[in-house]
């Protein structure tokens, strides 16, 4: 099963606690190459540190993870390292390097790389703004822009290196109505146009319908359900129905 | 209990630091901003803090001095003073307070806003491409801004002694020249490369193990300073002990 090669990511009774707090208590997950998958789970489910650990930004006490087949917890930091190449990533808040211009923000790792030189970082950095719909921004700082456009700078950043497997973390908090439209209408776009696999975790059902081809809720620091967005959306579980409809009333709030 | 850890930890960050500052790539780039920033950005400070340190010490050395009759010999301490203990000192202080605190605020503003997580997303790794480059300015600005500090506060002795005290200018600088040997000047340089260190690791420390938001990039500015502050005064002591 180590080689399975028709599996892009493969959790595996995954375990991490804070102190006193067992935030993932057994989460497995597959994602197939390709597919857009969406966890949806309750502020402080362990969302976050379950996308944390599959980028190797925490290390689970227990479990496995599988990356093209590759067990990548026990890596060290230099083959991690190697492996996060294969990965692109858009934080919450962007994580834009407030130091650096936007271009010097996009292209970032293509001149930590060396091979390019700058005029060349800067045609790809526009060259990916323009994909997430951004022009003429290329000299301007981080701090000048608003919070969509960072989270766009983000994804054109977390794109610059083309990826095989893109990750999102809440794509849409903290972002207004139309443009969190925009921002899901470019992951959709980005799995047509790249191919990429990617997995987004968030709490706005809207955005999970839109971009998901299938949907794995996490709650109490297991995957209780993955199914397509039809599966889910028709689920039996209470737990499921309450949270997708946003119910302050029934299992999950009782617990 | 907790003191200990945080030692522990510091001393590992220190050791990755050094592990990784010969492995490729360079950040040239980075270095050289930081060296700016820790170097020339401090310069003021450290030139006003040496030429003030250097006149009162003028001041008080003849004070005491006067009375029995030993007047000359202040050039001599002065130099002393300064090159061998105020120098290094001073110097490493303010630059802990000038710059040890916008470290820390600045990497740890970059921790909370998962900045940091960002740069290992892109296949960097935060040690070599931000902890290096101000650890290797802090270690090569600091002995530069203490040669500044040596001579500005042995300038302002002198300047005190001739056109205040009266004494005579060819005597003070006989005296200074006489008495100072090279070893004073260089047992201050390799204080401020220890000190350049301290403040950098220190700092950077405090700066990538921030937590919680606002509260807690302030709260590492402050542990930052104060902790440099106080190894670089401990450690001035022992590496006193080890070198005389």
């Amino acid at each position: 099963m180590e080689r399975d090669s028709t599996i892009k990511i493969r959790v595996v009774n995954l375990h991490k606690s804070f102190k006193a707090n067992h935030v993932l208590r057994g989460v497995h997950l597959e994602v197939e190459p390709g597919e857009s998958m969406v966890v949806i789970g309750g502020s402080g489910s362990g969302k976050t540190v379950l996308i944390k650990c599959i980028i190797g930004l925490i290390r689970p006490d227990e479990g496995q993870i599988y990356v093209d087949g590759l067990e990548i917890t026990s890596l060290n930091e230099q083959k991690m390292n190697e492996v996060r190449k294969k990965f692109g990533m858009l934080f919450q808040g962007g994580a834009l390097f407030d130091s650096m211009r936007i271009w010097e923000n996009v292209g970032f790792g293509l001149r930590q790389q060396n091979r390019l030189n700058e005029e060349e970082v800067k045609r790809i950095a526009s060259e990916k703004l323009r994909l997430v719909g951004l022009k003429n921004i290329e000299d301007l700082m981080p701090a000048e822009l608003s919070g969509g456009m960072k989270k766009r700078v983000s994804l054109a950043r977390a794109i610059a290196m083309e990826p095989e497997i893109l990750l999102y973390d809440e794509p849409t908090t903290g972002i207004d109505p139309i443009m969190a439209d925009a921002i899901n209408s470019l992951i959709v776009q980005m799995r047509e146009k790249l191919n990429v696999t990617s997995i987004a975790i968030t709490h706005d059902m809207k955005s999970a319908y839109k971009i998901a081809d299938r949907i794995a809720m996490l709650f109490q620091g297991k995957i209780i359900e993955v199914g397509t967005t039809e599966e889910i959306k028709n689920s039996p579980n209470p737990i499921v129905q309450q949270f997708i409809q946003g119910k302050s009333e029934g299992p999950v709030t009782q617990l | 209990m907790r003191f200990v850890e945080e030692a522990g930890r510091i001393m590992i960050l220190f050791v990755q630091t050094l592990g990784w500052i010969f492995r490729p790539p360079m950040q040239g780039r980075e270095i050289l901003k930081q060296m700016e920033e820790v170097g020339v950005r401090s310069f003021p400070v450290v030139i006003i803090t040496a030429a003030f340190t250097g006149m009162v010490l003028a001041l008080q050395s003849f004070t005491g001095f006067k009375r029995f009759n030993a007047e000359s010999m202040v050039g001599t301490v002065v130099a002393l003073s300064i090159t061998r203990e105020l120098g290094p000192v001073l110097t490493g202080l303010m630059v802990s307070g000038r710059v040890g605190s916008a470290m820390a605020a600045e990497l740890g503003t970059m921790r909370v806003t998962e900045q940091i997580d960002a740069l290992y997303t892109l296949a960097t790794n935060p040690i070599k491409y931000l902890i290096v480059p101000r650890f290797l300015a802090a270690m090569i600005m600091l002995p530069i801004l203490v040669i500044f500090a040596d001579v500005i506060g042995m300038l302002g002795g002198y300047l005190v002694s001739v056109q205040i005290l009266g004494t005579n200018p060819t005597l003070y600088i006989r005296r200074t020249w006489d008495f100072l040997e090279f070893s004073d000047l260089y047992s201050g340089l390799l204080k401020a490369v220890c000190f350049g260190m301290i403040v950098a690791t220190i700092s950077c420390y405090q700066g990538f193990s921030t937590q919680g938001g606002a509260e807690g990039v302030g709260r590492a500015t402050t542990k930052a300073v104060v902790i440099s502050s106080l190894t670089i005064l401990i450690s001035n002591y022992f590496i006193t002990v080890i070198l005389f």
